[in-house]
């Protein structure tokens, strides 16, 4: 593998990463106050969905993406009316999520267009564009250092770059700030939040909602700028790799982002090459489907250091009388 | 004290969560501009009316048996199986390598052995799950999906690389010789004299799944082991008390679990395709989730609720035939009863035992007042992991 085909692996890696952070990022939020999310896949389906169909009607990217935020937020507040209010069970709520978006976006999509459960494929200003970062051409001749400028690192939509600004972000308001202190607090123990005069239900809401809006850029992100247009189904599993990112993460921001990177490259590989020779040993492509997966399994089992879910995780808070 | 009778439980709430799926439903099929009305009749035309829809709408609830029972089985213990999905696929494998690989004389002897083969491969996908939660303390929720996507590539490898016959593009197995060919509700039917539709994919697998919702519904209220799947479901420290061991309950009832959404594979692999596909399931191993919810983990309600979503099923496809709903429509209404069974229970729940409590009180003020109850607490099935507020 020659320098140029690394630098290009690396720059796919980049993008397929990106709704993986995204997603990944969205479930810790929700995880760590509590709320266990297997939701992300419908809630990054339903916003690929409404982005792209609302770019294609009005032409404009933005509005997509809002629409995009706004159809994950309302999927969210279900989730949060299900496990928050109504103190259901949150797995199976996240499954019901997951059918709900998947049936409906086709649903609406052959309502609204009738293309079979697709949209309308987006161009010009339906589409997040790559934006070029200043002296990538300029750059470019320098040896090692100017194709990692110019063409790894630039060359990206907006939400690219946003996804990785979002982990020191999440990083700081998880960790720096009141709201993140009480975040992991109603996680962990929610009894002892609620004893300090702070309001669970609200906290949780919000943790929710968060996860509602990112799950939202990463859905929006995969219909308007990776691809250009909504394809029934086209999530493909990659809610469930950002959950399998976090727990390899083991619900920790900067970790999730090398998961997420780690999982994306694997997609990249797979998606570029079908088998791998290793001197000798062949490496099939269902491997490296399988890959995160396994790593993921073999995370949980605890050989190689033991992942630990937030303690109140997946349990409905009952305040006591 | 109970607060509600037990009927209301077992049958008001899971009606009410019914209709309310239904209207729903019926509003989107608004929202997309058809008339739910029509539709309606449409399905029950299309899955009810002749022997050949029945014949589909059996061969699908046939496979929301077993799959609905492997979920339920695992509810008794307290645990969320969600790997139905992977789990049948890889019963397919077993189906497919006993069909195969061996020659038998007689579709009984090949049913037989495709039917352990099938439920042996399926545990074994459980097992591995089972084991990481009940040693290693791995969230089964999470292990089963994952193994759900691991089966999918394990079958795309084998199918692609081992078991497509020579010159074949389809990733698929090679036909199944004759001889295992298992009779269909046509060839059953027609030497009693019942006309039954040749068309339809219904086979003796039905009987077998009837008769695995009765030997669930043994195992799960009249034997010992049943019973200590259904302690431990209700009070984890409470059967430890009593010397149940956790992780004996644990690994059975995923091993058993497993081994019945494994068994799906005799109905849809070696009755219908006669052959071992890529995406064989079709989905089968999540409206299992569905299907236990309704039911109340139920084999009879199981099995109740496993022809009402074969009907929806095939009554969806239909739809699908003739106007412009797409099949999708059911994915909806599936997603809206676990919603609605599942999930947001306690959305029905509260109201009823307010109202129950209310008529309760009308009933004791005219009567002298009882002595009060001893406090214990409610008899509700806790089938969803769900904390009793």
């Amino acid at each position: 593998m020659d320098f140029l085909t690394l630098i290009q692996v690396l720059d796919s890696t980049i993008r397929l990463a990106t709704p993986l952070l995204l997603a990944c990022l969205a479930g810790l939020y929700s995880e760590r106050a509590g709320i266990f999310d297997i939701g992300l896949e419908g809630k990054m389906l339903a916003a690929a969905f409404f982005s792209a169909a609302v770019a294609a009607v009005t032409g404009s990217v933005w509005l997509g993406l809002l629409a995009g935020i706004a159809a994950s937020l309302v999927l969210a507040g279900l989730h949060g009316l299900a496990s928050i209010t109504f103190r259901g069970n949150q797995l199976i709520s996240g499954v019901a999520i997951n059918f709900l978006a998947a049936g409906m976006t086709v649903l609406i999509a052959q309502d609204w267009f009738s293309q079979g459960g697709r949209t309308p494929s987006l161009m010009g200003g339906a589409r997040f564009e790559p934006i070029t970062l200043p002296f990538a051409e300029a750059l470019s001749g320098v040896p090692i250092l100017g194709p990692i400028y110019s063409e790894l690192l630039s060359g990206h939509s907006i939400l690219v770059y946003l996804a990785f600004a979002a982990v020191p972000l999440t990083w700081w308001v998880l960790f720096r700030t009141r709201f993140g202190l009480r975040l992991r607090a109603v996680g962990e123990n929610p009894a002892a939040v609620d004893t300090a005069g702070v309001s669970v239900v609200g906290l949780r809401y919000a943790a929710v909602a968060i996860c509602g809006v990112l799950c939202g850029i990463a859905g929006a992100y995969l219909a308007t700028a990776l691809q250009a247009g909504f394809v029934k189904d086209m999530t493909a599993g990659r809610g469930f790799i950002a959950l399998a990112a976090l727990i390899f993460a083991k619900w920790r921001p900067w970790h999730a982002m090398y998961a997420c990177l780690l999982f994306g490259f694997l997609q990249a590989v797979a998606l570029r090459y079908q088998n791998i020779d290793l001197g000798g040993i062949v490496i099939p492509v269902q491997v490296m489907d399988a890959l995160p997966y396994i790593l993921t399994v073999v995370i949980l089992a605890g050989f190689v250091g033991k992942a630990i879910p937030p303690r109140a995780g997946g349990e409905p808070y009952v305040k006591e009388r | 004290m109970d607060v509600m009778p037990k009927w209301a439980d077992v049958v008001l709430i899971p009606l009410i969560s019914l209709i309310l799926a239904a209207i729903l439903s019926a509003l989107v099929i608004i929202g997309i501009g058809e008339d739910p009305v029509a539709a309606v009749k449409l399905m029950v035309q299309g899955a009810l009316g002749s022997t050949y829809g029945w014949g589909y709408t059996l061969y699908y609830a046939t496979n929301f048996m077993f799959t609905g029972l492997a979920v339920s089985v695992a509810f008794h213990a307290r645990l969320f199986n969600i790997g139905g999905e992977g789990q049948a696929m890889l019963g397919g494998l077993g189906v497919a390598i006993a069909c195969l690989y061996v020659p038998w004389p007689h579709w009984s002897l090949a049913l037989i052995a495709a039917t352990l083969a099938a439920a042996l491969f399926g545990a074994a996908w459980a097992a591995i799950p089972a084991w990481l939660q009940a040693r290693r303390g791995s969230h089964i929720v999470i292990t089963t999906i994952m193994f759900n996507f691991i089966a999918a590539a394990v079958l795309n490898y084998v199918l692609v690389n081992l078991m497509r016959p020579q010159g074949s593009q389809d990733p698929a197995s090679a036909r199944f010789p004759d001889a295992v060919h298992l009779p269909t509700l046509h060839e059953m039917l027609a030497p009693v004299g019942i006309e039954f539709s040749k068309a339809a994919p219904a086979n003796i697998s039905l009987l077998v799944a009837i008769g695995a919702c009765i030997f669930v519904w043994l195992l799960i209220w009249r034997t010992r082991l049943g019973y200590e799947i259904r302690a431990y479901g209700h009070s984890e420290t409470g059967a430890l008390y009593a010397g149940i061991s956790a992780v004996r309950i644990t690994m059975v009832a995923m091993l058993v679990s497993g081994g019945l959404a494994g068994m799906m594979a005799i109905n849809n692999v070696m009755g219908e395709a006669e052959r071992l596909v890529m995406n064989a399931t079709e989905g089968a191993g999540f409206i299992g989730i569905a299907v236990a919810l309704m039911g109340r983990s139920h084999p009879f309600g199981v099995f109740l609720a496993a022809i009402l979503f074969g009907f929806l099923y095939q009554g969806g496809a239909e739809l699908a035939l003739w106007t412009t709903i797409p099949r999708e429509l059911i994915v909806v209404i599936q997603a809206l009863v676990i919603l609605f069974t599942g999930a947001l229970d306690n959305m029905v729940r509260m109201p009823l035992e307010r109202l129950f409590l209310a008529m309760g009180r009308r009933q004791g003020a005219a009567q002298p007042a009882p002595l009060p109850a001893p406090t214990h607490p409610p008899s509700v099935e806790r089938k969803d992991g769900r904390e009793e507020p």
